[in-house]
């Protein structure tokens, strides 16, 4: 939040927390400063999309890049480790591509234990060799003590697109479902468990997990026309990029939204709204109204989508905004989120 | 308890809303005000002025905490975060909202000590914590909130922990606003929780006085479309009275013990609410005895300059009286949104332009 | 501001109560309220049980309800 924008504002937090704030400052004062933002014939900087794409000998070619600041590195369900690897499958994959390969720098603090970064090279490895994702470079540096908060590590992942054309946020059309692949919050509840001042215990763990399998399952069913993974600002913040960039409406119905009792309870008694929250292990998946149940059904099979469902549907009216169907039966606008409640968590 | 997955059953939210429109007159409008930031956030949430026939009219009163707490107070607090040795702990609204100049937001991103809390007893752990600091808790809430701090300070406070006390009461308030005639409703919608503290019985000065119907509700969309329907049946009858829809938590005396620690601790005051002035006896103050940690007796506070409760253009101070409606605010959504918020109330999740601003431009019937 | 909300005691340690609210289980301060047991329920606001909540009063209120909607439907 920014009350005023002075010539010599400095960043504040919220900036960085993925949503409609840190959209607005990163198409104001970081991408107007980059002259070529696209390189043969692929997807470039202006599509504003999960990542970007390059054309090369009848292949196209599907990159993206990530930073990872979770904390704590260490929380329910995952590391900063697995998070770092499973969130930049999960972005080459959203694009319909293959996931082959990863480069990460890692950066520390000075007096970081060399345990915890076995711990988190172990993390990675595991989620890397579930896919068959190869880290096939690297750069490691230490910064000193007092001058980085334990860990940052950030990662480039490619991919082989396996579609004919990368399957971008703009891609969905009136009467086409909306499928989510999981129940949602679980990663932002896991979060806040683990952090300090808030004290509440929970089972819930991080929903964090390479999610090829459950992509891959979707693409050889076909007619999907959009896909996004829905991590800082939640599914809302997704289905609307979705929404915005395809000039639809869409509508979900709260009833159909999968989500475990637990989350449902954490986020009443925290005063959050569940559709906020981001998740690790989730995509949005958007389908052609012919193919969606087939589409569920294969989902369903795999080892992360098992609670798949369809929990939405993309109308003409009222492009770029979407709506929700409240349990008691009244239809409510959803607002765009203004950024992530929670501050790094991813 | 599963019997509470009734009050949003979509049946039974079907059949009320059906009773709703058929008693609800047809050539006038009924004005129904609560006065509880978490009814606004069951209507917003659950779209209930979209179930709802055009003439009645659901207005949000005065009945966010953090909308009403005076610039000043706000200013002073900012001041003291910024001071060597001082930890200021609040509540994640209060942080985020603007006062005269900027907010603890604001002043946090340039260095100053500010932590979020979810209650009194974690900003106590804060003075466990830091012993060679000095802990300041920013106080605020109505009567929900108060008896709790209290309790702390009915307890005995760590030394170096220090109460800044903001709290305001519901029912003075109401009154006060209604007898100038600054606000004028045919039926109030009691807040539930206040109501679980403070019990039925001050409420009984609105159908005496007013001739006002008054319904305390329960949080749930049902308790509160149920409170519409049982004002509606006493307009019809005209005979105004208080009625407690939320009997499962609230009894005619409320929490006794509750108020006896309330009033160990506090007492009450003269108090300004931003935008609106004075209103007598409608704060909490701490007694004498706990000088030791008032927070206003302990620093010198020196603002710069003097507080302005209701920047120019905005019109926070009409809208928390139901006297306009967000978008009939100038700036509301223009000048004024939850991104670069100009007054209090579009930054509150309680706020009523916040609320608002979810709405805007669209409305879906069922 | 944290809403109020309801939940079940699992357990008492002096003034703190170990409060589960379906699921996710939470301290609570129950300084304000006399005769609190394992197995009741309460609202908690910002950390401290305000009131206990009364299954049986539920009941009265859905009972009321349907009073309600039968007076509107004769009348």
């Amino acid at each position: 939040m920014v009350l005023r924008m002075p010539k010599d504002e400095v960043i504040s937090i919220i900036h960085g927390s993925g949503g409609a704030v840190m959209e607005e400052f990163i198409q104001k004062n970081i991408i107007r400063y980059f002259t070529l933002r696209r390189v043969l014939n692929g997807i470039g900087l202006d599509a504003f999309d999960d990542g970007a794409s390059m054309k090369i000998d009848g292949h196209e070619i599907v990159v993206t890049t990530d930073a990872h600041t979770v904390d704590p590195i260490f929380f329910p369900g995952g590391d900063i480790g697995s998070l770092a690897i499973s969130g930049t499958i999960n972005d080459v994959a959203v694009m319909g591509a293959k996931p082959i390969a990863i480069l990460d720098t890692i950066v520390v603090e000075e007096g970081f234990k060399v345990s915890d970064l076995q711990q988190i090279l172990n993390s990675m490895n595991k989620v890397a060799e579930e896919v068959g994702v190869a880290i096939i470079a690297g750069d490691f540096k230490v910064m000193p003590q007092g001058k980085l908060d334990k860990i940052v590590i950030s990662t480039t992942g490619i991919g082989i697109l396996q579609t004919k054309n990368p399957i971008l946020d703009s891609g969905a059309k009136p009467g086409d479902k909306v499928i989510v692949t999981g129940t949602i919050g679980e990663h932002g509840i896991a979060l806040l468990s683990a952090r300090e001042g808030l004290e509440f215990e929970t089972k819930i763990v991080s929903d964090v997990a390479p999610i090829w399998d459950v992509v891959e399952a979707a693409l050889k069913i076909g007619g999907i026309h959009a896909m996004k993974d829905p991590t800082r600002g939640g599914m809302v913040q997704a289905i609307y990029e979705i929404a915005e960039k395809s000039s639809v409406g869409i509508w979900l119905d709260e009833e159909k939204i999968p989500i475990k009792n637990a989350v449902v309870a954490a986020c009443e008694m925290l005063g959050i709204d569940p559709l906020e929250l981001i998740c690790e292990g989730r995509a949005i998946i958007v389908t052609d109204a012919n193919t969606a149940e087939d589409v569920l059904n294969a989902i369903r099979r795999t080892k992360h989508g098992k609670d798949a469902a369809i929990i939405g549907e993309v109308r003409k009216e009222h492009p770029g905004k979407v709506f929700l169907r409240t349990e008691i039966g009244s239809t409510r606008f959803l607002e765009k989120p203004l950024g992530e409640p929670l501050p790094r968590i991813c | 308890m599963e019997i509470l997955k009734k009050f949003r059953d979509r049946e039974i939210a079907a059949r009320i809303v059906e009773e709703i429109r058929k008693i609800a007159p047809k050539d006038k409008i009924i004005k129904i005000m609560h006065v509880c930031g978490t009814h606004e956030n069951t209507i917003a949430r659950y779209a209930l002025r979209n179930l709802l026939p055009e003439t009645i009219d659901l207005i949000a009163g005065p009945g966010c905490p953090v909308c009403i707490c005076p610039a000043k107070d706000i200013d002073e607090v900012i001041y003291l975060s910024k001071q060597k040795d001082i930890i200021v702990a609040t509540y994640g609204d209060m942080v985020k909202t603007p006062a005269t100049e900027t907010s603890l937001w604001e002043a946090r991103a340039s260095g100053a000590n500010v932590v979020i809390v979810y209650s009194a007893h974690d900003s106590i752990k804060l003075a466990e914590k830091y012993p060679t600091k000095k802990i300041i808790f920013f106080s605020v809430g109505f009567e929900t909130t108060a008896p709790g701090v209290a309790s702390e300070i009915v307890d005995g406070l760590p030394e170096n922990f220090y109460v800044y006390s903001s709290h305001r009461l519901i029912p003075p308030a109401m009154d006060a606003l209604l007898s100038s005639g600054k606000i004028m409703i045919d039926g109030i919608i009691a807040p539930g929780h206040v109501s679980t503290i403070i019990g039925v019985k001050p409420y009984e000065i609105f159908p005496k006085k007013y001739k006002l119907p008054v319904v305390i509700a329960g949080f749930e969309p049902i308790d509160i479309l149920f409170a519409i329907v049982m004002i509606l049946k006493q307009l019809k009858e005209n005979e105004p009275k208080v009625e407690n829809e939320y009997s499962r938590a609230v009894t005619y005396e409320g929490n006794k013990k509750a108020q006896k620690i309330l009033y160990e601790a506090f007492e009450t005051i003269d108090a300004a609410w931003r935008g609106l002035g004075v209103i007598p006896k409608s704060g909490l103050e701490l007694r004498k005895e706990f000088d030791d940690h008032n927070a206003r007796k302990n620093f010198e506070i020196k603002l710069e300059k003097p507080s302005l409760d209701i920047a120019p253009g905005c019109s926070c101070n009409k809208v928390i009286l139901g006297q306009i409606k967000p978008p009939e605010c100038p700036m509301f959504g223009k000048a004024c949104t939850p991104q670069r918020p100009y007054g209090p109330c579009m930054v509150s999740q309680e706020g009523t332009c916040r609320i608002w601003y979810k709405y805007r431009g669209v409305t879906i019937k069922p | 501001m944290c809403l109020g909300i309801p939940g079940k005691i699992v357990k008492i340690k002096g003034k703190i109560a170990i409060v589960d609210f379906g699921g996710v289980e939470r301290e609570a301060i129950i300084a304000l309220l006399d005769d609190v047991k394992v197995g009741d329920y309460v609202i908690v606001h910002a950390g401290y049980a305000i009131e206990k909540l009364r299954p049986e009063e539920a009941e009265e209120t859905l009972k009321l309800l349907r009073e309600i909607s039968a007076y509107f439907s004769e009348g």
